[in-house]
């Protein structure tokens, strides 16, 4: 992050700014990917003149930053119209999508309105596993094909890769392929719990072994020596610190109206259909709950050796059931970057022997 | 002046109010700006349809202790600066058709 948006960051938080929001503007999706955390299903989306109600009060609230992400976006009938809106009201628009529904005449209506970025996933070089994940044949060529129409018309283009078991071997291909389509690349390690809490899909979570090699590839990390160094030990400072932004200078709304902190913590806060976005921002008493935690107050990471250093993600824990606790998979990562068990993993080791995660732990640790 | 200037905000960037300075994303190559307190109301007077200097007269001078040479050379140095990242445009006739942006309710 730069100073500037660091500056601001902290100027948004002093002043209760939303800064960010994301909004899915559908469930529904064109892809069935096996590592998928939504039900498909329409519950009822939102109307064209409910989000751009809601997208007149962001603005109001001082929202700047708006990822419109999905299901996928380009299932809604109504999406350039509310791209369209969106940009009137001059938000600093990213969009998230598969891109199958992208070809050269969506990609100028991109371009027409400004948007300031388009992230796409792409799972695999390899149209055999790409096409495995999403479960729907062509998939690759279709999101390459729609990459080229985004870039000749000057778009940026994330690619984004989901690290998983099908596919941990294949992100530096994807990575140089992102390369030659003149796009970015990120690679994120975590598979998200399904919303309604169904765990099932973490068993496509990457191996030990691919996450320890992710943290020691330069090209991701930059120093890796860095990276992967023992944490250092947290003082006043660090205790007093926020877990993250969401709730604070982020926040997440469904297509159903449900306002979250973040789309990977899906704590209800209230609905955009039945209260004004700003009365649930200002006066919600579970954003109130989130807000009022730091580093300190959590249970068993205020504790830990990584708590500096930690990438703990609130939702994760709270869909392991306490927003305050640990999440398993940020301390499986904390010890792949450094061998160095948390505490959590530590307790958990002592009270189930049989435990997989421990396992793995016992044998990395004897490696090291 | 030997002629008016007028001012308009681009419709590619992204802009948003934060307390009394404005936050300015280029739509150009992504670069965040941040305009103060002064340059936020020539920003937000920028409609393209009301001359600098008038601005300057009715919307600074109007509201700060400052003298009107120095204010207008000011902000003639601020929207050519702007106008450089592509973020304002200046022209010397007011636009024919109406700036894409709408206006943020508060």
């Amino acid at each position: 992050m730069s100073s500037l948006m660091e500056e601001m960051s902290a100027k948004a938080l002093e002043l209760g700014v939303p800064l960010s929001a994301q909004i899915d503007l559908t469930y529904r999706c064109n892809e069935r990917c096996v590592h998928c955390y939504l039900d498909h299903d329409d519950h009822g989306e939102m109307t064209t003149g409910e989000l751009k109600r809601l997208l007149d009060e962001l603005a109001s609230a001082g929202v700047l930053f708006l990822t419109l992400s999905g299901g996928e976006i380009l299932l809604r009938k109504d999406f350039f119209e509310i791209l369209q809106y969106a940009r009137e009201l001059s938000f600093c628009v990213k969009l998230k999508t598969n891109a199958i529904l992208i070809h050269e005449a969506e990609a100028a209506r991109i371009r027409a309105l400004n948007v300031d970025s388009i992230q796409v996933s792409i799972y695999s070089h390899r149209p055999e596993v790409h096409d495995a994940i999403t479960k729907v044949p062509g998939s690759l060529k279709r999101s390459l094909d729609a990459i080229r129409f985004l870039k000749a018309r000057g778009l940026k283009v994330i690619v984004a890769d989901v690290l998983m078991l099908q596919n941990a071997g294949d992100y530096p291909h994807v990575r140089a392929l992102a390369g030659e389509l003149g796009a970015e690349f990120t690679l994120d390690p975590t598979i998200t719990p399904k919303m309604d809490g169904d765990r099932s899909v973490l068993g496509l979570s990457a191996s030990e072994t691919a996450l320890h090699q992710v943290f020691r590839d330069q090209a991701l990390v930059g120093s890796v020596e860095e990276f992967c160094a023992p944490p250092s030990k947290a003082d006043a400072d660090d205790l007093a610190a926020l877990p993250c932004s969401a709730g604070h200078t982020a926040c997440y709304i469904s297509p159903y109206g449900d306002v979250y902190p973040c789309v990977q913590f899906p704590l209800p806060s209230g609905n955009v259909r039945r209260l004004s976005f700003l009365d649930i921002w200002r006066h919600s008493e579970a954003l109130k709950e989130v807000r009022s935690i730091r580093l300190g107050d959590l249970t068993t990471c205020s504790h830990c050796v990584h708590l500096t250093a930690c990438t703990r993600c609130p939702g994760l824990a709270y869909m392991e059931g306490n927003m305050r606790g640990p999440s398993v998979q940020d301390c499986e990562k904390s010890f792949a970057r450094t061998g160095i068990a948390s505490t959590n993993l530590l307790s958990k080791k002592s009270s189930n022997s049989a435990l997989v995660q421990i396992q793995s732990l016992r044998t990395c640790a004897s490696a090291a | 002046m030997s002629c008016k200037l007028y001012v308009a905000r681009s419709a590619s960037v992204a802009a948003r109010k934060l307390g009394d300075e404005m936050l300015i994303m280029s739509g150009r190559d992504s670069t965040l700006f941040t305009l103060d307190e002064v340059a936020t109301i020539l920003w937000e007077a920028a409609d393209g349809e009301k001359p600098l200097d008038e601005i300057v007269d009715e919307d600074i001078c109007g509201k700060f202790e400052v003298e009107r040479g120095e204010a207008l050379q000011d902000a003639i140095a601020l929207v050519e600066g702007l106008a450089e990242h592509g973020i304002l445009l200046l022209s010397n006739e007011p636009p024919g058709e109406p700036s894409l942006q709408r206006q943020v309710k508060r």
